[in-house]
């Protein structure tokens, strides 16, 4: 099972998602320069979180250019795995690989803390370890993840199941005022129609370790990709 | 081959909230203005073109602000043209 963290100028996550998928038995791990363009050895594309091109523009705006993006696009297209954190998230909306764009955060400030996210399908191939409508910890650390889509894309996104995480409450309790962002219909993680390309806001990565003090429920996000992984085999 | 200047105003569709524009229409208001009912904040990208003619120019521009300076899904543009009258032909 390999899995590449692709790095971008500016990225920033890109040590944390090495580390955590290093720390998962039967995983291996490597990272892809953002000027490569070949990545037919991996399994699992990883855009990580960070500043990619110092945000400029627009978040993910000029990465979504970058020469590893074809061959991302590609080897989507071919149904590979695909994860985009955080920035990586934003760079496969501004890529065209998920729908929607990001606004920035309706309090119009960074936020960084922990949130709760529900876990809405747990029939994905990067949720599968989940239980079905499981409650989990993960911090987010944006200043745009305000999520936006014109209503016939949200619509679209809602009766076909592609929200995959939602901003709630401790119980799962999904109302507006549980919502970090201002994102619509508390979206933090959609999945593409073939149900192979994962964008999210909160960083899994950064609590895969228990020893960090950030619990451990994003371990379980990078477990379920090699267990899909390995089923297919 | 002429030059150009072209200007690309991009802005938020009006069918988006603009946060920052809401912050701003409220601190007006702290400030005691009254009578402003919108602020919308967009960005202004200056570039200067090489063309044939303006028709050239202006497509160009558009094609690169559509592909480029503005997201379809949150933000329109338009795009301001005129002749590069320091650096002419």
């Amino acid at each position: 099972m390999k899995f590449g963290v692709v790095v971008f100028p500016g990225s920033n996550c890109d040590a944390d998602c090495y580390n955590a998928i290093a720390d998962i038995p039967g995983a291996q791990v490597r990272y892809v320069w953002h000027k490569d363009r070949d990545i037919s050895d991996l399994d699992c594309v990883v855009l990580p979180g960070g500043f990619s091109y110092g945000d400029y523009l627009r978040t993910g705006a000029i990465a979504a250019l970058s020469p590893v993006m074809e061959s991302v696009a590609d080897f989507a297209k071919r149904g590979g795995l695909v994860l985009g954190i955080c920035n990586g998230f934003q760079i496969l909306l501004e890529a065209g690989l998920l729908p929607g764009a990001m606004r920035r955060n309706s309090t119009l400030t960074f936020i960084c803390k922990d949130v709760y996210v529900k876990v809405e399908r747990a029939d994905t191939p990067f949720t599968s370890l989940y239980r079905q409508g499981q409650v989990i910890k993960m911090p987010i650390a944006h200043s745009d993840g305000n999520y936006y889509a014109d209503q016939k894309t949200l619509d679209a996104l809602e009766t076909t199941g592609r929200v995959v995480f939602r901003y709630c409450d401790t119980e799962g309790l999904a109302t507006a005022e549980h919502c970090p962002n201002g994102a619509m219909n508390n979206i933090a993680g959609i999945i593409n129609e073939s149900g192979n390309v994962l964008g999210l806001m909160p960083h899994p990565e950064r609590c895969s370790e228990g020893v960090l003090g950030s619990g451990e429920d994003g371990r379980m996000l990078l477990m379920s990709c090699i267990h899909h992984l390995n089923r297919g085999r | 081959m002429m030059r150009f200047r072209a200007r690309v105003y991009v802005m938020l569709k009006q069918t988006v909230l603009d946060p920052q524009g809401s912050a701003v229409l409220r601190a007006l208001g702290d400030l005691g203005y009254d009578g402003i009912h919108d602020v919308r904040i967009g960005k202004i990208v200056d570039l200067s073109v090489q063309a044939e003619d303006p028709d050239e120019a202006r497509a160009k521009v558009e094609e690169i602000a559509k592909r480029l300076l503005a997201n379809p899904v949150l933000e329109e543009f338009s795009v301001f043209l005129e002749p590069d009258a320091a650096q002419g032909v």
